[in-house]
């Protein structure tokens, strides 16, 4: 080992992002300084991204356990199991800061990073889904990272042939300078194939297969480089690492043709911190020791220092274990997919992480001091005084009519038609979606057939709404997937979430953050749809301060037949409309229109009646598994009036409510946003069945060219241009 | 009948291929490296990125084992249809004329258009009628084909007036070579042979011709 005089000291320590406190801390596990392979390790496993040090109270608060999960917190991704010996793998992750600085590869290498942690457990990646945020489109940096994120998430996932599913995008000034690009991805395997990830069995060999390493990613540590090779060049490398799915496509096959054979004992995705996160936690899962010889690892460039090979996030790699007698089997499928195999260490006993140049050890460290012995914080939560988000710019005055105000909220940039960004995405590769993006609120893929049915994938989460009450907000957001998978007919069976918050070590944000999880936990428990998995990604603000609190929710559910999966738009002449759900009036507090209006945001938004809303998600959805709908579409942002003009345009035809009357109506009426409300249609038999369990307002048929309420309408095609409104963002 | 797909390392929707084959016949992947074509009736060369396309679409899975072979089964008579990427990869090996361009807009497009059977004497086609309107989805991003001159007989399927995605010329999505047993189209058959996932099962008539002329 080097001599003390070279060792980095704790001012490296302070620019690796470490406190004073940790580094003393580490000296102290270590009982000595650490080196600077040993420095660049403990830095970003400690750091908030490996160690959840600011979140994992909260975290432990959520509600895990259900007759359902097959798989909880804790390995790449969660699970759930639907019948017949199937388990159906997800998880949500974010790639925020790397695609504020290139949204093409930031993006891409999202749904890389997302799809490697579905195929590490087992199971064959089936879907993606994508939620994002930017400024309004009215910036030019806004229109540039949603034009490139888009097609950095389509690169990705189309070259790879695993379909894109569904999505959602908020458009929303507090993303300008932090834009927010979550990545969800769903996968099938057998629950008997599912492997975890702890590297049991002394003796056993680490092998590292998939792309080469490089200095790609190398972030943080890019400050020791700099003054280990006193450059100033070497600081400027880039730290956003390179998608490459043609290699993860080969990745994926390699990987599960492995497992499909026996050879595996563990299975691991090299993703943030490469192998200084990957060994060490499969290390720390199977209480063991691991011995990594980085003279083995296949480079991409020559000259690469040891501490950027253990910390290179170079995309597309996987580490296994496999037992000796293996080894040689392992190597001839790694072979044939051509991914670079390598035998690159072992399993020990000494429960230390043990770093090795060949003969040389450049850094042995206890596996407990690296993984568990992280300074847990506490929050500091405190409500703030006050609304601490600038009020929206106002585009409307409100003085406008009841027609004009309907036009701008349907081509607003939150609600106007997504046509433009998903049909860049292959929704249909794999051959399983049943509901493709349009057809329904939640995204439908056929199961084996011994499985207990389909299932449904809905992601959601308003910003805004969560800005003004994080607590009702984050509900808000669990009950909005639930409404979507009711509007197709399945019930929840889990949730994944991706908290993304501002500096949680401000008061203000700590009391978002705690306000959310608490929401979360809240619906989650009502609803028996346990987290199974997720992700967080603190500190995104930027100059212009903290983005809006963003507790991305994904949700998976059952329905036992695809075919009977609702559809969101309006179907057949004649059909009665009807509206269900609300048992109190909706509010304008928080919602598009209030927005576009320009009106400050609240300090809270009216309470949700919890057992009412479980009791309209049961009746809605089992009505839609009876076939008593012929559409069922749930209200969102816009409210009630939005929604039917969406179920008129996605069925391409129109209707007519409250015929003959001359009444106008609240804008609280036409435009306020509440959960658990739905635009239905159907047989009159039916509607009025559904209204003896729920409040539902039987007051139109489907029909004609035109949406006409009481004294307004609007033609079909003045609706389409309107909501065509983001069709020039993508010439 | 047995079909035998390709699959090269970056193929994507070669499963699915093998689902719709079935549904007319057996069905079998074939390993590019493996220049054996383990007696298949008729070769179906599938969509997805083969080798990652990273220098020009089809370029690279021209000079692969299989390909090798599939080129003499073609040049003997047998039939080969390539979708996509295959369409691209047929293109590039000269079993069909013409190339394929990037779309008009640069961009993915994924979405059902609507066919207009041009030719219904193939082997391709001959479970349809021409004049018959199919709708199958598009998802690609070079889908542009370009064959100046190219006969009127060799085009089998027309994009319906307003459905061209992607620019091709004339609204051709699909050919086939002068002898008639090469076929290429850019729209995907086989995400069209269950009412449930497809949007209709018109891409199953495709299918069934070929099992037809082989019958």
């Amino acid at each position: 080992m080097p001599d003390t005089a070279s060792l980095p000291t704790v001012e490296d320590a302070v620019a690796l992002a470490l406190t004073r406190d940790e580094y003393a801390l580490i000296v102290e596990k270590l009982g000595r300084q650490p080196n600077q392979v040993e420095l660049a390790m403990f830095s970003l496993l400690w750091s908030e991204h490996c160690a959840y040090k600011h979140s994992k109270k909260l975290l432990r608060t959520l509600p895990t356990e259900g007759a359902r999960v097959f798989m909880g917190p804790g390995e790449n991704a969660g699970a759930v199991d639907i019948g017949g010996g199937w388990a159906i793998a997800f998880k949500v992750e974010s790639h925020n800061h790397p695609s504020a600085v290139e949204p093409f590869q930031g993006a891409a290498t999202g749904v890389g990073g997302i799809l490697r942690d579905i195929f590490a457990i087992g199971a064959r990646p089936i879907a993606v889904l994508d939620a994002l945020r930017f400024g309004e489109p009215t910036s030019e940096r806004s229109r540039y990272l949603l034009d490139r994120a888009v097609a950095g998430i389509g690169h990705y996932g189309n070259s790879i042939g695993v379909p894109n599913i569904g999505g959602e995008v908020y458009f929303e000034a507090p993303y300008e300078t932090n834009c927010l690009v979550n990545a969800m991805a769903l996968g099938i395997a057998r629950q008997d194939d599912i492997v975890r990830s702890a590297a049991t069995g002394v003796g056993n060999v680490l092998v590292l297969f998939g792309a080469t390493t490089g200095r790609d990613g190398i972030g943080g540590a890019s400050v020791l480089a700099s003054t280990e090779l006193d450059s100033a060049d070497e600081s400027k490398r880039p730290s956003v690492q390179v998608g490459d799915p043609f290699e993860e496509s080969k990745l994926l096959e390699c990987s599960l043709e492995l497992l499909e054979k026996d050879l595996l004992v563990a299975l691991q995705d090299l993703g943030a911190a490469g192998l200084t996160s990957a060994a060490p936690e499969m290390a720390s899962k199977a209480e063991l020791g691991i011995d990594i010889d980085i003279s083995k690892v296949p480079l991409r460039e020559a000259g690469m220092e040891p501490f950027e090979i253990m910390v290179s996030e170079s995309q597309e790699r996987m580490l296994c274990v496999c037992t000796p007698d293996k080894l040689d089997a392992v190597l001839a499928v790694t072979e044939k997919w051509e991914v670079n195999g390598t035998a690159i260490g072992a399993v020990t006993d000494t429960g230390n992480v043990r770093v090795l140049d060949g003969d040389e050890v450049l850094g042995d460290m206890p596996v407990v001091a690296l993984v568990d012995d992280c300074p847990i914080y506490d929050l500091a939560p405190e409500k703030p005084a006050h609304q601490i988000y600038p009020a929206p710019v106002a585009t409307l005055t409100g003085n406008e009519s009841v027609h004009d105000t309907l036009l701008a909220l349907i081509a607003s940039p939150n609600i106007a038609s997504r046509k433009p960004l998903f049909e860049q995405y292959d929704c249909l590769v794999q051959s399983r979606t049943a509901r493709r993006p349009n057809e329904s609120d939640a995204a439908v893929l056929v199961m084996p057939e011994d499985a207990d049915g389909a299932i449904a994938v809905s992601i959601d989460c308003n910003g805004r709404k969560v800005a003004a009450d994080p607590y009702i907000g984050a509900l808000t957001a669990v009950l909005e997937c639930a409404s979507n998978l009711a509007c197709v007919g399945a019930e929840p069976l889990g949730t994944t979430n991706n908290l993304n918050f501002a500096n949680p070590e401000k008061p203000h944000i700590a009391w978002q953050l705690t306000e959310a999880v608490r929401g979360i936990a809240d619906g989650c428990s009502q609803l028996d749809a346990p987290i199974v998995g997720g992700n967080v990604s603190l500190y995104n603000e930027g100059t212009d301060g903290p983005i809006y609190p963003t507790p991305v929710i994904g949700m998976v559910g059952l329905l036992p037949d695809a075919a009977m999966a609702g559809q969101s738009g309006f179907a057949d002449e004649g059909d009665y409309v009807g509206f269900a759900g609300w048992n109190e009036m909706p509010s304008l507090a928080a919602s598009e229109l209030a927005k576009l209006r320009g009106e400050p945001l609240p300090t809270e938004l009216p309470p949700i009646d919890m057992i009412h809303q479980l009791k309209v998600l049961k009746a809605i959805r089992e009505a839609v598994r009876r076939g008593e709908l012929k559409s069922c579409h749930d209200v969102a942002e816009g409210g009630w009036l939005v929604a039917t003009a969406e179920a008129c345009l996605l069925g391409d035809v129109g209707c007519s409510l409250l015929e003959g009357s001359e009444d106008e109506s609240s804008d609280e009426i036409l435009f306020g946003e509440a959960v658990g409300g739905f635009v239905v249609s159907g047989s009159k038999e039916d509607l009025e069945k559904l209204g003896e369990k729920i409040p539902v307002d039987i007051f139109g048929t489907v029909g004609g060219e035109s949406l006409k309420v009481g004294p307004y309408s609007w033609t079909l095609d003045e609706l389409r241009e309107a909501h065509g409104a983001l069709a020039p963002l993508f010439p | 009948m047995k079909f035998g797909v390709v699959q090269f390392p970056g193929s994507c929707d070669e499963r699915d291929t093998v689902l719709a084959c079935e549904k007319v016949g057996e069905a079998q992947l074939l390993w590019h490296a493996d220049p054996d074509l383990h007696a298949s009736d008729a070769i179906v060369i599938p969509g997805g990125f083969s080798y990652g396309d990273y220098l020009r679409v089809g370029a690279i899975a021209q000079f692969s084992p299989v390909m090798e072979s599939v080129i003499d089964f073609a040049a003997d008579g047998g039939p080969v249809l390539g979708i996509c990427n295959g369409f691209q990869v047929l293109c590039e090996t000269g079993l069909l004329p013409g190339a394929l361009l990037p779309n008009t807009g640069l961009r993915f497009i994924c979405r059902q258009v609507q066919l207009e059977v041009v030719n219904a004497e193939t082997q391709f086609t001959r479970a349809m009628t021409a004049g018959e309107q199919i709708s199958i989805p598009a998802k690609h991003t070079t889908g542009r084909y370009y064959a100046p001159g190219i006969a009127e007989e060799q085009i089998v399927f027309r994009y319906a007036t307003g459905e061209n995605p992607n620019g091709s010329q004339d609204d051709i999505a699909g050919v086939v070579n002068e002898a008639g047993n090469v076929m290429g189209l850019m729209p995907h058959p086989e995400h069209a042979v269950d009412e449930l996932t497809g949007g209709s099962t018109d891409g199953l008539k495709i299918f069934e011709s070929m099992a037809l002329a082989l019958a």
